[in-house]
């Protein structure tokens, strides 16, 4: 009942869109219940993002209301019983002329910080530190790190038969369809390159909490970057449509301190598992139900 | 035949089986079409639900019973079965509702039926390519239809990559005979919307009555006139790039495969090249028929005619050199994507002269608000909703995050499935009454649009929540947290659902009823030639063509 109230809240009208990117909570780096915004930004380009797409509120949600208002307005004051004479106006050049220049207007007001996040999107504002080479498979993403010593893993769903053996029976740090075995560990505050191809078909590399997204196509390599701010479990999903098992290759990543990373990679270059359960042991220490991710 | 002698010798009018698969008539053909729309409409609309069924709740719900039912899989099989079934079920439904039901009921049908009516013309110009026109499409519908029952890839049955069939997923992804089943059902349905746009444009151009000039024809006319172009200049493109994945797949050449020098991103360039124009065709004709059933039960002309009508014309132009905004993710450089943001922008300006100006013809006027006039706001109000939230989708930078989610779909189905689906039932309940000679039941007309109301947006609105917390597009099953507003999207499906059962019965019970339109059943506001004849108008129409002041 009180889902079905809170729908029935957010559907009431056009204002109630407002709501889209401006509620304050449930904020997270995974999708959470009922949710009616973006997931928290984890970094500074999704909160620009997040920041953009509020602005973009002030104009669209006014607009919609506008046009409710004036077919209000019509169907209240013209309708046939209140207005039996019909007027013969078809012309009016100033108000066209208005119509025609507002929305240039109101469009120019967008684009410029439009084009002021696009080319902050491919204007990384350091070197990156760490290269990390995500490549699409159906239905699972290898990851190569290219450090001194390069290595790679395999990162796929995680099974929930494996959830035991692998220390991740808490399915609100582990979410069931976004869990993986290996997740691409990465240090925080650290600039981050992500290359990216796919193997078969294209796939589609999204973290949303990243404000990234960017297509996995053979034959060519991709890039995007990331500075992840907090610690924590990050979680997205390909975002392509590549076949079967297309809902079922989740991305995770775990951002964790310079020290736990330098220790994590230094075991991973020989044997990720062991890393993996090392770093687990480290965050959450003997006991692993720990506090989420953030 | 004693009454066939009785008329005169213009008046060949053939009767039974021959009248419908022989026919040159327009308004016979467009009927043909209207009847194909409906039947499509009404199987796009069951996949549709069906989809909406699977993801009422997290987990694989019914797809797997479905694919041991239809396919006889069995265990692992079937569930494997059952997650390409579903994928299979998206890209039918779409392909069907834009070439098999918007296409057919906007253009080979109200377009059929009304242009030469309304130009003063006795028929299309070119009628037996007419027929040839229609009857491409059951054959593509069935091709289509048959795609769904034969292996894809390993294991799978029916064309799974979603109706933008992105290779290598449509190539070597899916080697089986379903994708060529698909592809062949494009390449005539495609032809038959060519042949079509041919004969509008031939009829629109040199068979207008006498006094009627190009700034004088009715906005349906000229909503037609553009589509017929854009149909004409972007549908040889998708013809040639589906002939490139044809020959990828069985002819060993390697247009769009990376490891012998082919590009996938190439067919995403031409595919959208067509995509683009192709959501404009499917909603010009709407915005001409809105623009009728405005003015006509506003009893106003309609306000700023030839902003209206050149409004339409920026639309379709523009809607050529903005077609890799739906490419932002590929990898595009950062001018490219600085460009297509641009350009996509440029088309909210006279979409939204179309907007102000149907509220401008409204205003002062005497409404009176029959269904057509319900469909029609509803049309307006909803189509606002959609275009404002692509104004946002414009800009690279926010589509970063809304690509490929749940916000694109809530997104398209605003304009497309509230919008044109809207403007369809508008023009049906405007044009009913002429066409069949009877007038439908308000009351269930009124309720076909209420129940049809409440469901679309209760399946669509919650969608813009789920794609901002990043639930991606075309999967079976979904994260739990997503579980709240995909239950209320799934029951929205079902309301909308019984708003199609509504609009048959609404259907059938006109044609019970008998009850007689009249010519002009809806008064002064009516000014268009078709009101002038009697309902429904004559076998043969303008043997005295009529003259235009």
């Amino acid at each position: 009942m009180r889902k079905f109230l809170a729908s029935a809240e957010f559907l009431a009208g056009a204002a109630a869109s407002a709501v889209l990117f401006s509620s304050a909570a449930a904020r997270a780096d995974q999708p959470r219940e009922w949710e009616v915004t973006f997931q928290a930004p984890a970094t500074d380009m999704m909160r620009q993002i997040e920041r953009f797409g509020n602005y973009t509120m002030w104009f669209i949600v006014p607009i919609t209301i506008l046009v409710l208002v004036l077919l209000l307005v019509c169907i209240v004051r013209f309708r046939a019983s209140a207005n039996p004479v019909p007027s013969r106006t078809s012309h009016n050049t100033l108000i066209e002329v208005i119509w025609t220049v507002g929305p240039v207007i109101v469009l120019l007001l967008i684009a410029i910080p439009s084009f002021q996040l696009l080319t902050a999107q491919y204007t990384p504002p350091e070197e990156a530190k760490l290269t990390v080479k995500a490549t699409g498979n159906q239905w699972n993403w290898d990851y190569e790190y290219q450090v001194d010593k390069t290595f790679s893993f395999n990162s796929a769903l995680l099974q929930d038969a494996d959830r035991a053996k692998a220390g991740k029976e808490d399915r609100a740090l582990y979410p069931r369809l976004l869990a993986v075995d290996n997740e691409l560990v990465v240090p925080v505050n650290t600039m981050t390159r992500v290359l990216i191809t796919a193997a078969d078909v294209i796939h589609s590399f999204a973290v949303p909490s990243f404000g990234i997204k960017m297509d996995a196509v053979p034959g060519r390599t991709n890039e995007t970057w990331f500075k992840a701010e907090k610690e924590g479990l990050y979680y997205g999903q390909c975002s392509q449509l590549c076949g079967k098992d297309h809902a079922f290759m989740p991305i995770a990543v775990r951002v964790v301190s310079d020290a736990q990373f330098k220790t994590w990679l230094e075991t991973a270059k020989t044997d990720v598992p062991a890393a993996n359960k090392a770093l687990m042991a480290e965050i959450y220490g003997t006991n692993k139900v720990a506090a989420a991710g953030n | 035949m004693a009454e066939a002698a009785a008329h005169d010798h213009g008046d060949h009018r053939p009767h039974g089986w021959v009248r419908w698969v022989y026919s040159t008539n327009h308004k016979d053909i467009g009927t043909l079409y209207l009847i194909f729309a409906i039947i499509a409409g009404v199987i796009g609309a069951a996949l549709s639900v069906a989809i909406r069924m699977e993801l009422q709740e997290p987990g694989i719900q019914i797809f797997s019973g479905l694919a041991q039912m239809v396919y006889g899989m069995q265990g692992d099989a079937a569930i494997d079965g059952g997650k390409s079934m579903y994928n299979a079920f998206g890209a039918a439904h779409g392909l069907i509702m834009i070439f098999f039901m918007v296409m057919p009921a906007l253009i080979g049908g109200f377009a059929n039926w009304m242009v030469p009516i309304m130009i003063g013309a006795p028929d299309m110009a070119f009628p037996r390519m007419n027929n040839i026109s229609f009857w491409l499409l059951p054959p593509a519908f069935i091709l289509l239809l048959s795609s769904m029952f034969v292996p894809s890839a390993p294991g799978a049955f029916g064309v799974g990559g979603g109706w933008t069939i992105y290779p290598p997923l449509s190539t070597s992804g899916q080697p089986g005979p379903a994708m060529d089943l698909a592809i062949l059902a494009i390449h005539i349905a495609g032809a038959s919307s060519i042949l079509g746009a041919i004969n509008f444009i031939t009829t629109i151009f040199n068979m207008r009555a006498p006094g009627m000039t190009l700034h004088k024809m009715p906005l349906f006319a000229w909503a037609v006139l553009i589509t017929a172009f854009l149909l004409l200049l972007s549908l040889p493109v998708l013809a040639g790039a589906i002939t490139m994945l044809l020959t990828d797949r069985n002819f060993g050449t390697a247009f769009f495969v990376p490891d012998q020098g082919g590009d996938p991103i190439l067919f995403q360039h031409l595919f959208w090249f067509f995509g683009h124009p192709e959501v404009y065709i499917l909603i010009l004709p709407g915005f001409g028929i809105v623009s009728h059933i405005v003015s006509t039960f506003s009893k106003k002309p309609v306000f700023g005619y030839l902003g209206m009508a050149y409004a339409m014309v920026a639309i379709g132009a523009v809607g050529f050199i903005v077609w890799a905004h739906h490419m932002y993710t590929t990898g595009l450089s950062l001018d490219t994507q600085r460009y297509f943001v641009f350009a996509t922008m440029v088309i909210a300006v006279p979409t939204g002269v179309k907007i102000f100006s149907w509220i401008a013809t409204m205003w002062g006027g005497s409404i009176s608000f029959k269904p057509p006039m319900l469909w029609a706001l509803g049309f307006i109000f909803l189509f606002t909703i959609g275009g404002v939230t692509g104004v946002q989708l414009a800009n690279a930078g926010l589509d970063r995050s809304l690509h490929d989610t749940y916000f694109v779909i809530a997104h398209f189905h605003y304009v497309l499935s509230l919008g044109a689906v809207f403007a369809i039932f508008a023009g049906w309940y405007y044009w009913f009454p002429k066409m069949t000679g009877y007038m439908y039941s308000p009351v269930i007309a009124n309720t076909h649009f209420w129940v049809t109301f409440v469901g679309v947006n209760l399946i669509f609105f919650p969608q813009h929540f789920l794609g901002l917390a990043g639930m991606p597009r075309r999967t079976v099953d979904y994260p739990d947290a997503f579980a709240g507003w995909n239950m209320v999207s799934s029951y929205g499906s079902y309301i909308a659902a019984v708003g199609v059962a509504i609009f048959l019965y609404g259907v059938f019970e006109a044609f019970q009823k008998k009850r007689v339109a009249g010519a002009n059943p809806w008064g002064e506001g009516a000014t268009t030639l078709e009101w002038q004849l009697p309902s429904p108008p004559p076998f043969h129409q303008w043997e005295q063509l009529p003259k235009i002041k």
